[in-house]
């Protein structure tokens, strides 16, 4: 890593440790702390003794990690098509297109698990393919953003210079695309791995007895029998294994990182010719497999016995149902509180996750830590952080677990990984020669670094704001753990729905998913507008 | 807004008590917080719950926090792991499948309510030392789709060893013990119904029988229940679905769809009590009173989905005529309960599940 180190572009050390200072003491305090207690707590040699010996710790330890392996293969390979349609071509709908992918990312998993089982045919209901295909429809958003972000930047003169070589479009997209999209592939990979290892709510609504995941398991003792030392064992094991596979990652995407000339965002071209029948089928796939789930959810909100009634979306409004009849759940407020909650968490995450990224990329060996702690929160049971945040912040100075801002904070330690993600590659790619010019004109480091530098970061920070606004309206994790009083965020409200007897009450729970599918794609959409402004005026400005 | 709603109901409140007689005592705090469970309906002053609250203040001075904890399992984990430091001074809705739990890590400062006498022997015999205060109950029982069950020409079943029986092969579907409480009521009954040397052998005759067994009861009732659109006309469900099917219909219906088999039926009954450590022990005692006087518990059958253990109260006439409330429900000791829940789960996995 030599290239970091180099003296003529080298940031003071004060400015380092400042930059990296917040990220750090984030992770610290609401991450490692209360997960640290409560391991302490839990933990002992006979419930090691225990977990380790029973069976069936293997056995899902097993299922586990195969389901996530498959789930991860398959929806890299399906997403490739869509990426590169995405970040090569500009067509009618492209933007609506992101934002719908990314609606689904968010979805509560037992809202998508539910509209899933209404699409497949009865005999698949309870197969592992049904959990798969959740899988798929899920991540899909994850490869497509990831890799496109990458691919978009890409200088198709290397792609041209293949084919004025004679290489065939397959030989030169293997030859000369695919291992500078390399590192981020790993990464789109790593992080669907870490959501499908961890997945709760799909397996919760399409897993069977037997087909259980190691987070199930945890959720399962420590709620459920009252197990904390074997949840906590359970906790590290699944800990164990994804903090090993976040660091092969990062090495992988080091490893391949290759300096280029990155451009800014290039501008799309219209498909031409053949290219428009390949664009439109890799979209047109790509969008069936995530719009049916949220088509099912509409037509659900409005299916009754046989026929079809907006009596659930009427009574959305008002609590009261029929005189004396009322839901107990009040859909507006939760809305209402999703997107303060949403509000918060994304400036949180934003912030912590650009200094991070500053930080990662200027530290070089102990940046790679950073990196690495960051990623963790998404591979730790979310039933041990809450539960942890709770025994940890009970007394004066740290008397917090009943503060209003905990929540967020909650969503935004799931949300970091996803904009250092996003942001890391670009940081990582770019050029260092043109910080060394900078500096050979006589640029002091600091601005040096943020002329060169902070123009490439601020396309992929919006991204992983998008994704951060995205990930807090659906986080269904640790943050439902924490207690709450007032109002509650809309998963929340759905879950409840669903766990009722009565029709409305169904109806009422997939009215709200499809708001809050509309509620995503409105944000992601113009996250998405606003960084395409942004990238206009640049180019506007630019010579 | 919500909140600021609230507060200025309890300032009210608060204001009118002031003139009132205030039986609270100065050294402890003007409100309280009460933990509950999460189908504790929403903050929202117009609710009834909310309503019958507003009215405990106004009469004692004493404001009401919610404070809503998760599901009954998770709640009492979280309060077991708080013990002594509690999130709240009142927690309403620890059932007789956890109780035992509850008291063995001193969650609660022992108190039955004043005017517990009135309550039935059935609920006050589970808390021969009031370890906590019984505030409402429920069943957990068979239910089966009228209408799918007619058009397969199949009698309903009446008893729990009727399952087993071929005519009903493929037609059950039940949640994992291990992961649904309703689950666990219906593992719990088949125990007390064939005791501990017999109920193995039911459920290795329920697997031979092929019955469904899926994660949740949202799973169960939702997506495999014929009634839901599902294949499978016997579902384990609660003794009140009928009931709530007719009152939060789409459609106005003319009677309920589905029905009970009463035999089939476990008791489960829910406690409130003081959380230890709480700083208003005194205000505490008098919101566990009031959970179980009328006033309160008129409220609980259409709002908690649960009924009253208060027996002045009247039930609503779709409850009168549609639910079903066993006299004789299959039971078991809370402390048995405890004691066996981890092995009978084990043991009930290799059974239904290897």
């Amino acid at each position: 890593m030599d290239r970091y180190r180099d003296p003529l572009n080298r940031l003071p050390r004060w400015f380092v440790a400042a930059v990296a200072a917040p990220p750090l003491g984030f992770l610290l305090l609401f991450y490692v702390w209360p997960f640290a207690t409560l391991a302490w707590r839990g933990l002992g040699v006979d419930a090691i003794v225990d977990t380790l010996d029973r069976a069936d710790t293997w056995k899902v330890l097993w299922f586990t990690t195969w389901q996530a392996s498959a789930s991860t293969l398959l929806t890299l390979t399906l997403g490739l098509a869509p990426a590169w349609a995405v970040s090569r071509f500009s067509f009618a709908g492209r933007r609506a297109f992101l934002s719908a992918l990314t609606a689904v990312f968010v979805l509560p998993t037992v809202v998508v698990g539910a509209a899933i089982v209404a699409v497949l045919p009865a005999s698949l209901d309870h197969s592992v393919w049904a959990i798969l295909g959740a899988h798929v429809v899920f991540n899909l958003a994850v490869v497509v953003r990831t890799v496109g972000a990458v691919w978009e930047q890409l200088p198709p003169e290397l792609e041209e210079a293949a084919a004025t070589l004679g290489a065939g479009p397959g030989r030169a997209f293997r030859s000369v695309t695919l291992p500078l999209l390399r590192p981020a592939l790993a990464a789109a990979g790593a992080i669907i791995f870490l959501f499908t290892f961890t997945s709760f709510g799909v397996i919760r609504v399409l897993g069977t007895a037997g087909r259980s995941t190691i987070e199930v398991e945890v959720w399962r003792r420590a709620t459920q029998l009252g197990d904390l030392g074997g949840a906590a064992v359970l906790a590290l094991l699944q800990l164990a294994v994804l903090a090993a596979l976040v660091t092969w990652s990062a090495r992988a995407q080091r490893r391949h990182t290759h300096t280029i000339g990155l451009q800014g965002a290039l501008p799309r071209r219209r498909p031409i010719g053949r290219q428009r029948w390949w664009v439109a089928s890799s979209v047109g796939g790509a969008l069936a497999v995530v719009m049916v789930p949220l088509l099912a959810l509409v037509e659900r909100s409005m299916r009754t016995d046989g026929s079809y009634s907006l009596a659930a979306w009427r009574s959305l409004g008002d609590d009261e149902i029929r005189p004396g009849l009322r839901l107990g759940v009040d859909p507006l407020g939760a809305l209402r509180n999703s997107a303060t909650t949403a509000l918060w968490a994304t400036l949180f995450a934003v912030v912590i996750g650009g200094l991070a990224v500053i930080a990662i990329t200027a530290l070089g060996r102990s940046g790679r830590l950073l990196d690495t702690g960051l990623m963790l929160p998404l591979g730790t049971s979310a039933v041990t952080i809450g539960f942890g945040m709770l025994i940890t912040f009970d007394a004066p100075p740290v008397d917090w677990r009943a503060s209003w801002w905990l929540v967020p904070v909650g969503h935004a330690l799931v949300a970091v990984p996803f904009v250092v993600r996003a942001a890391l590659g670009v940081g990582r790619s770019i050029d260092p020669d043109l910080r060394a010019a900078a500096a050979t004109l006589g640029a002091p480091p600091i601005r040096a670094w943020a002329t060169t530098t902070l123009p490439f970061l601020r396309r992929p920070l919006a991204t992983g704001a998008g994704l951060a606004a995205a990930i807090s309206l659906g986080e269904f994790g640790a943050t439902s753990f924490l207690s709450r009083s007032g109002s509650e965020t809309l998963p929340i409200a759905i879950e409840r729905l669903l766990g009722r007897t009565g029709r409305l009450f169904q109806a009422q729970a997939f009215a709200l998913s499809a708001i809050l599918a509309a509620a995503t794609m409105t944000i992601v959409m113009l996250v998405d507008a606003g960084a395409a402004f942004e990238r206009r005026e640049d180019h506007a400005r630019r010579p | 807004m919500i909140r600021r709603t609230i507060s200025a109901v309890v300032i009210s409140a608060l204001a009118l008590a002031a003139c009132a007689d205030d039986s609270a005592t100065s050294d402890e705090p003007d409100t309280i917080t009460l933990v509950a469970y999460d189908s504790f309906p929403a903050a929202d002053p117009e609710n009834p719950i909310y309503l019958a609250l507003a009215e405990f203040t106004a009469d004692t001075g004493i404001g009401v926090d919610i404070l809503i904890s998760g599901d009954p399992g998770t709640m009492l984990s979280k309060a077991t792991l708080t013990a002594g430091n509690p999130e709240g001074d009142v927690m309403w809705g620890v059932d007789n499948t956890y109780l035992s739990r509850a008291v063995d890590a001193q969650v609660f400062d022992p108190y039955l309510a004043t005017g517990a006498s009135e309550l039935p022997d059935e609920f006050t015999e589970l808390v021969p030392n009031g370890e906590a205060t019984p505030v409402d109950f429920g069943d957990v029982c068979v239910n089966y789709d009228i209408a799918a069950l007619a058009a397969a020409g199949i009698e309903p079943p009446t008893s729990l060893a009727d399952l087993a029986l071929p005519e009903y092969a493929g037609q059950l579907v039940v949640e994992n013990p291990a992961t649904e409480s309703t689950g666990l009521a219906f593992l719990l009954a088949t125990i007390a119904e064939f005791g501990d040397d017999g109920w193995e052998a039911y459920w290795t005759a329920l697997r031979a029988n092929d019955v469904e067994i899926v994660d949740s009861w949202t799973q169960a009732y939702y997506e495999s229940f014929s009634w839901s659109g599902g294949s499978r006309p016997l579902v384990v469900s609660y003794g009140s679905s009928p009931p709530f099917e007719m009152l939060y219909a789409t459609e106005p219906l003319e009677a309920p769809p589905t029905a009970v088999v009463e035999s089939t039926c476990f008791r489960q009954v829910e406690f409130a009590g003081v959380l230890r450590g709480t700083d208003a022990p005194k205000a505490a005692r008098q919101l566990v009173d009031f959970l179980i006087t009328e006033r309160f518990q008129r409220e609980v059958p259409l709002n908690l989905f649960v009924f009253p253990v208060n027996p002045n109260v009247e039930l609503a006439d779709e409850f009168v005529r549609y639910a079903t409330i066993p006299d004789r429900p299959l039971s078991l000791d809370p402390a048995a309960i405890d004691a066996g829940r981890s092995d009978w789960i084990d043991r009930w996995t290799d059974i239904a599940i290897r």
